[in-house]
């Protein structure tokens, strides 16, 4: 039988304590052992870009890692997005506004790899966008109406962040 | 829908739950007691072979069972896949099986299925099962499979070739023995795969006390599911229940019953529990389908203005090991060579032969593609030729705006007479020259050049067939809860479908879409279709959902002209009520009238109506649709590495009727994608044993955001005459021109070197070599 052993990791806030193979990949515990299954699998060899998830607040490809190696760490998916009374949030609404979805596979991984860039870098250009998008396939949109979404993101997130200073929203 | 009651571009009813991980694709369906499977799969392109040993693979822990062809044939009804109903029947060797008894024709073809507690410890014992393999002759190459002394796909076939034919009509005789001009040359368009980034999958759960068998599955035609799941399992209709989840993307690769979901369905039979497959990516590349495998030598006899008098040549079909869709590809490419362009005169002969490589059948394009492609080389070496501008011979050679409806000498896969009924190609093609600033192109390119900057312009035009028939079904049905509901066979992969049918629905009912729910497949509710392929939903099932609505809305008006004893040109339909015209008063909700029409007591309905407030439509197009297109690409090459960027796009489209006009760009950008990575990128490499060389993402090239450009779509709309709703189909509307125009503007931006491509796709290599060639020609 193979190896086990117990992590303690923490994703999207709730803590789970669980003996595990070690061999398991991150995906396929976030998947398979805690049933998040908004993080998806297209390739399993670190290309796609659909398991994207961030992992101490950095992107990281969850095919390529193991679920051991994010023992003690803050785990982050594509289901903790959504705020509270279920609304969605800006980046997601920029999605749905600018038709930046077809088939929604390649989506997670794609919110979660912007999520992560328009931190660093809240007024990114075109470029600048198409490149941090250059590690996620989508077989679907030809990237255009995610590049407009992902802009339209950056724009709405910039004008949250100006509310936010002023005053504090539900 | 000319005057239209509800936004059309409006936001996907689709897009929540999946912005939110609420999808529900195939993998994410996790069933109590639930057990996994893995392939063990050939490594060889032909062999045969002798045993199958699967003693250490039992033993492993977490095994559950080991398949092979026995145990196929003691369970199910033939160890063959079941023929589509809607094609053709061919020898029995081209036929693939579900598992073969002893030979193996291609390199990932399954051998045995494992079933284990996981799909990681079914893995560990696929790799333990031992088969004693004798390699045989292999035929690697479709025009060298044609050959009367090349060895055999299959050991028992006599040849390789499936089908040999031509089309052909007109004098192409005379046209070439009078010809001004002749030119003839050679193309190269190779496989790609159909690569949706889900890949194919399926979760069966047989309950043994019920004898009845749940099939959730990752596919473009449900209905084939559920029919060779009966025929297999010797089981009825109501015993099998075929539902699509939400779907990861299809593009034809997942349009055909595979042996991968008969045997996953086996082993839910014969365990008596939920069982699952997921494929892998790996597998997508040697055991799901592709497509674009052709050879052609063609010939063009051209009079002194570069009016094309006639074209003919060979077509090599490569068809891999088994022959799953008839001649569907080959018969498209043939005939889609014309396309918009008038050609007095054509021959071609198709030779579709059988290669160890997986199968080929309709990758989006279908056949269409690699027929374009031939025909824009044509118009370009004529333009080469006689030094006459590419969108001039272009111009030339369109069929006119007036000459529609125009009818092809040919005839449709079905054996009716090609009509391109409706549309304005020369319209479209002067539009995208303007809109891309063709005619002031040579000025930058002079000035880039100066720089030593080598840009370059395509143009291509195209044609292709929508909205095949035969039907897809639509039930529009409300019950008690006063909710509008769409039922229907059309397969939702991705495109929008739901919204788009919402909004066909809504625009009968005046009820806004977001208050409509549509059921895509569920053999359950849906029981009889078709499938969601050759851009045919809208048409087939959009119409439908248009007429079955349009009944619904019907009764609503019988029904309050009988309860307010009013005329029926006197009752409304607005905001979800029934009611009289500047009377408020006096009117009906939806549930109301579900209520009557459920024969609720208290409210009578007209005698002769049939109980229900619902309605079905099977929807037949009495003939297949054409949507076109003319493409006009600009480029930026580098000589010295090959490197293409594509700078500007531009595409001029007529899919009729546009429903959602959104969603319509999305498709268009999807596949001029595609088509861009058919032109640049997608190369499935084989060696001469038929291994595959490119079993990964990271050597297989998917297009990329730093590799697609901004697509700017004209939308021309010129409804079909064909179908209520006048719309003709878009989802491959996109990618069939794409290589053509690309490929086209490449050379033009290196004609200094004087190129010319018979490659698609062409890679940065080829180009530097072409370069080389052309230079040490002098
Ligand atoms: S599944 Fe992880 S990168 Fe593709
Ligand atoms: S939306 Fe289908 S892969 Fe991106």
């Amino acid at each position: 039988m193979t190896d086990t052993r117990t992590i303690s990791v923490t994703v999207n806030g709730s803590r789970h304590d669980l003996e595990i193979e070690t061999r398991l990949t991150l995906a396929d515990f976030l998947r398979h052992q805690i049933s998040l299954t908004g993080t998806h699998v297209g390739c399993e060899h670190g290309v796609c870009g659909a398991c994207t998830v961030l992992v101490d607040g950095q992107a990281v490809r969850s095919c390529l890692m193991l679920a051991v190696q994010a023992d003690g760490a803050m785990v982050t998916t594509v289901e903790s997005m959504t705020g509270e009374n279920e609304q969605l949030h800006p980046l997601q609404q920029a999605f749905h506004d600018n038709h930046g979805l077809q088939c929604g596979f390649c989506t997670p991984g794609i919110l979660m790899t912007l999520l992560e860039f328009l931190q660093h870098n809240p007024s990114p250009n075109e470029t600048e966008v198409r490149e941090a998008l250059s590690g996620s396939l989508c077989r679907c949109t030809g990237y255009q109406k995610i590049v407009a979404a992902a802009l339209d993101a950056a724009s709405r997130l910039r004008q949250d962040v100006g509310k936010t200073a002023g005053r504090r929203e539900s | 829908m000319s005057s239209r009651k509800f936004e059309p571009r409006m936001g996907r009813l689709e897009d929540r739950a999946l912005l939110t991980g609420k999808g529900r694709y195939v993998d994410d369906i996790h069933l109590p007691n639930m057990i996994e499977v893995a392939f063990v799969r050939s490594p060889h392109g032909h062999a045969l072979f002798h045993s199958i040993d699967a003693t250490a693979a039992l033993a492993h822990p977490g095994v559950h069972a080991v398949y092979t062809h026995a145990d196929v044939v003691r369970t199910l009804t033939s160890d063959h896949i079941p023929p589509d109903q809607l094609i053709e029947s061919f020898p029995a060797t081209t036929w693939p099986y579900i598992l073969p008894k002893d030979e193996v024709c291609f390199v990932g073809e399954a051998v045995a299925i494992v079933v284990a507690d996981t799909r990681y410890i079914a893995e560990d014992a696929a790799a333990l099962v031992e088969v004693d393999y004798e390699p045989l002759p292999v035929v690697s190459n479709c025009r060298q499979a044609s050959v009367p002394e090349s060895a055999t796909v299959h050991r028992d076939a006599d040849s390789n070739i499936v089908s040999h034919f031509t089309t052909e009509y007109g004098d192409t005789e005379t046209a070439f023995a009078e010809a001004a001009h002749v030119f003839g040359f050679s193309l190269n368009q190779h496989r790609g795969g159909a690569h949706s980034i889900e890949g194919r999958g399926v979760v069966v759960n047989y309950d043994a006390d019920a004898h009845h068998l749940t099939i959730w599955t990752s596919t473009q035609s449900a209905h084939k599911s559920r029919d060779a799941a009966v025929e297999l399992f010797d089981m009825d209709e109501s015993q099998v229940r075929v539902i699509v989840p939400d779907v990861g993307g299809g593009f034809g690769g997942k349009n055909t019953v595979y042996p991968e979901e008969i045997l996953t369905i086996m082993a839910s039979r014969l365990l008596a529990r939920p069982v699952k497959w997921i494929e892998d990516r790996r597998e997508h590349f040697i055991a799901s389908i592709q497509e674009r495998d052709q050879e052609w030598d063609i010939e063009v006899a051209v009079d002194t203005e570069a009016r094309v008098q006639g074209v003919r040549g060979t077509i090599y079909h490569d068809q891999g090991a088994y022959t799953l869709l008839g001649l569907h590809v080959p018969h498209n490419s043939s005939i889609a060579v014309p396309g918009p362009y008038h050609l007095p005169s054509y021959s071609m002969e198709v030779i579709v032969s059988e290669t160890n490589k997986v199968s080929s059948i309709p990758v989006r394009g279908a056949g269409y593609p690699e027929g374009n492609f031939a025909m824009e080389r044509i118009l370009d070496r004529i333009s080469r030729e006689l030094g006459v501008d590419r969108a001039e011979v272009r111009r030339r050679n369109l069929i006119p705006g007036e000459a529609i409806p125009y009818e092809m000498p040919m005839k449709t896969r079905e054996g009716t007479p090609m009509i391109y009924e409706s549309g304005n190609f020369t319209r479209c093609h002067e539009k995208a020259l303007e809109a891309a600033g063709y005619e002031d192109f040579a000025r930058l390119q002079q000035k880039a050049r100066a720089e030593g900057r080598h840009i370059g312009i395509g143009v291509a035009n195209m044609v292709k067939v929508t909205g095949r028939g035969p039907f897809e079904s639509a039930t529009v049905r409300v019950g008690r809860s006063g909710r509008v509901i769409v039922y229907t066979s059309a397969m939702a992969m991705g495109q929008g479908t739901k919204t788009a049918l919402a909004q066909v629905c809504a625009e009968q009912l005046s009820i806004p879409p977001d208050q409509i729910t549509v059921v895509t497949v569920d053999t359950a509710s849906s029981p009889i279709g078709i499938g969601a392929y050759g851009s045919r939903t809208m048409v087939n099932a959009g119409n439908s959902v248009h007429l079955a609505a349009g009944e619904v809305r019907d009764k609503a008006i019988r029904v309050a002209a009988h309860v307010f004893e009013v005329e029926e040109k006197d009752i409304e339909i607005a905001d979800g009520f029934a009611r009289v015209k500047g009377d408020q008063a006096k009117s009906l909700t939806f549930k109301d009238i579900a209520k009557a029409l459920g024969a609720a007591k208290g409210l009578a309905i007209p005698k002769d109506m049939p109980i229900g407030f619902e309605a079905t439509v099977n929807f037949r197009p009495p003939d297949v649709t054409y949507c076109n297109a003319s493409h006009v690409v600009q480029v930026e090459v580098d000589p010295e590495t090959g490197g293409v960027e594509i700078v500007r796009y531009v595409v001029v489209n007529d899919s009729g009727t546009l429903i959602n006009p959104t969603l319509v760009e999305g498709q268009l950008q999807g596949g001029i994608a595609h088509g861009i990575g058919n032109a640049l990128y997608e190369w499935m490499g084989y060696d001469e044993n038929a291994q595959p060389v490119i079993t990964n993402l990271a050597e297989y090239l998917l297009p990329t955001s730093t590799t697609v450009p901004n697509i700017e779509i004209i939308h021309e709309e010129t409804p079909s005459t064909l179908n209520p709703l006048g719309v003709k189909g878009a989802g491959e509307s996109g990618v069939v021109a794409v290589a053509g125009a690309v490929i086209s503007a490449v050379e033009n931006a290196l004609e200094p070197f004087g190129i010319w491509i018979s490659d698609a796709p062409i890679s940065p290599m080829r180009i530097v070599e072409l370069i080389e060639e052309s230079k040490a020609a002098g």
